[in-house]
């Protein structure tokens, strides 16, 4: 079997990071309360989805 | 390769995975609605809604392969006294997954499994909906036993005159299309007393027409135009 010859330095290790890059969410916003919501997710601070209280954040915490 | 991974198996061994969704098939119907994490919800969808399907029928038998599922007397005469005669109507789709974003500490994708009918907030004009069906093919069993009786009717004359069909088919042909015409005037005054003059009509060009698609479809046009009739004289009430 093939190994590495040399190991890895930190510079080449980081060098090969620089590609990994955190993609932004993509975000909407909530037709009630006006929030940035993520989509297919109940509204984190009014609770609801598709414009109808589906989360009664009073009851429910 | 995706071969032989037909579920999740949510990192458990087969009887650690069916004790842990019994519980939680028990939790959600003594509570209506559990918080948990995504996966174990579609996992307990699953598992839970042929459990209320089977509840439809409240037998002696039902009643015991339902237990073996559940395993909690409590949940059992829940599932058979109150739910199941709350969602007789609808077909299947009783749990809804509201999906409310990531749990803190591992970042599991958490939700909320609910019993569709026990949240009034999200309860709108279904019933309505669920009636009417949205499929375009495959009638079904309402629209299959009125609907028989023009085929048959039809069938009939195709055995007897195999040979007067060409025709009489134009003159079917054009009696059904006058007749659309008049559904549509009928439709738009929406009078009680056209729907039974057609109906009266009706039998005389089945006789005539050898297609029965031809007289199933206005069959359903009818249908259609009395139910709207049907629906406007409710709201009128
Ligand atoms: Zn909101």
């Amino acid at each position: 079997m093939a190994h590495p010859k040399r190991k890895t330095s930190k510079t080449r290790r980081d060098k090969r990071r620089t590609h990994y890059k955190a993609t932004p969410a993509t975000l909407s916003t909530c037709s009630n309360c006006g929030a940035a919501v993520k989509y297919h997710r109940v509204c984190p601070e009014c609770g609801h989805y598709r414009g109808k209280l589906a989360v009664d954040k009073d009851v429910s915490a | 390769m995706r071969h032989r991974k037909g579920f999740n198996h949510l990192g458990r061994t087969n009887t650690h995975r069916k004790a842990m969704l019994s519980n939680m098939a028990s939790s959600l119907i003594l509570q209506k609605r559990i918080t948990t994490t995504t996966a174990k919800a579609k996992a307990l969808r699953s598992y839970i809604e042929p459990l209320i399907t089977k509840s439809k029928n409240d037998t002696t038998h039902s009643r015991r392969v339902v237990f073996s599922y559940l395993r909690n007397k409590y949940a059992l005469s829940e599932l058979f006294r109150e739910i199941s005669p709350k969602v007789i109507q609808r077909p299947g789709g009783y749990t809804r997954i509201l999906k409310t974003g990531n749990r803190l500490g591992d970042n599991a994708e958490m939700c909320i499994i609910e019993l569709v009918d026990y949240n009034e907030n999200m309860l709108d004009d279904k019933p309505a909906k669920g009636k009417s069906t949205r499929r375009r093919r495959g009638s079904g069993k309402k629209k299959t036993g009125e609907a028989s009786a023009a085929t048959a009717v039809a069938a009939g004359t195709e055995d007897a005159t195999p040979a007067e069909t060409a025709e009489e088919k134009e003159a079917g042909e054009e009696n059904a299309e006058t007749e659309v015409q008049e559904e549509s005037k009928g439709e738009a005054k929406t009078s009680e007393e056209k729907p039974e003059t057609e109906v009266k009509e009706e039998p005389e060009a089945e006789k005539k027409a050898t297609e029965g698609k031809a007289e199933a479809k206005e069959k359903e046009e009818k249908k259609e135009g009395d139910k709207a009739a049907d629906k406007e004289e409710d709201k009128k009430e």
